[in-house]
């Protein structure tokens, strides 16, 4: 299994986790992020994903790389989707695996904070009534 | 200097559908700097304008303050507010 992948298919969660963890390990977290109905009043039909795929995979080694100095956590997975994705679909997976539970969660947590603020993959929102791209922290990333 | 050098800039999301295209070549100038070509596509696609305050900039791959001299060759690109997961 790739530790970090950009894909048109449907991700699969249990995939991701398949022999991420160690006999050292005592804590597999699998976050998945998934397509809601409704967003901001809006009644929504489906997103859509697109990335600047060669920036993401640098963009995820840092990422991983930050979590690996922050929680010590060195078992970490990202799957992410493009193109058009379905209510109740998963878009984003993370997998971590790490000795005890805490440092799972927390390296989970912020890989998904991360991603929402500095991956290079905007989603376009499809409503009832029209469409709009999603825009996440307005400040510039400088570095 | 060859009179083809040139950076490819590559446009995403509002920004590309504002400039009607995501990727176009500009000719390189010795000291240009990604704040520059901004202002020049800016002239040429001014729906580009709104987005001016909010774009982050990476070249080949990496983020970096505006004011960064390119290199010829370098890919530029402009980034609207990221918004995957």
């Amino acid at each position: 299994m790739e530790r970090f992948r950009i894909t048109a298919e449907p991700l699969d969660e249990h995939a991701i986790a398949e022999g991420l963890s160690t006999s050292e390990d005592g804590a597999v977290v699998v976050f998945s992020g998934i397509v809601r109905a409704q967003n901001k009043g809006r009644k929504v039909l489906h997103l859509e994903y697109e990335a600047y795929e060669a920036m993401v995979y640098p963009v995820f080694e840092r990422v991983a790389e930050d979590v690996r100095e922050r929680f010590g956590v060195e078992r970490l997975r990202i799957h992410h989707r493009i193109g058009r994705v379905d209510i109740g679909e998963s878009s984003v997976l993370v997998a971590a695996a790490s000795p005890h539970r805490g440092s799972a969660f927390e390296a989970a947590r912020h890989t998904m904070n991360e991603i929402k603020r500095i991956v290079p993959i905007w989603k376009r929102e499809f409503f009832e009534g029209g469409d709009v791209w999603v825009e996440g922290p307005k400040e510039p990333v400088t570095e | 200097m060859t009179g083809s050098a040139a950076v490819t800039v590559l446009l995403f999301a509002a920004a590309r559908e504002a400039a009607g295209r995501g990727r176009l070549d500009v000719p390189y100038r010795e000291g240009i700097t990604a704040a520059e070509v901004w202002k020049d596509l800016e002239r040429e696609r001014p729906a580009l304008a709104p987005l001016a305050g909010s774009v982050s900039v990476a070249v080949n791959h990496r983020f970096v303050p505006r004011d960064t001299v390119l290199a010829a060759g370098d890919e530029l690109a402009f980034l609207p507010p990221v918004s995957g997961g």
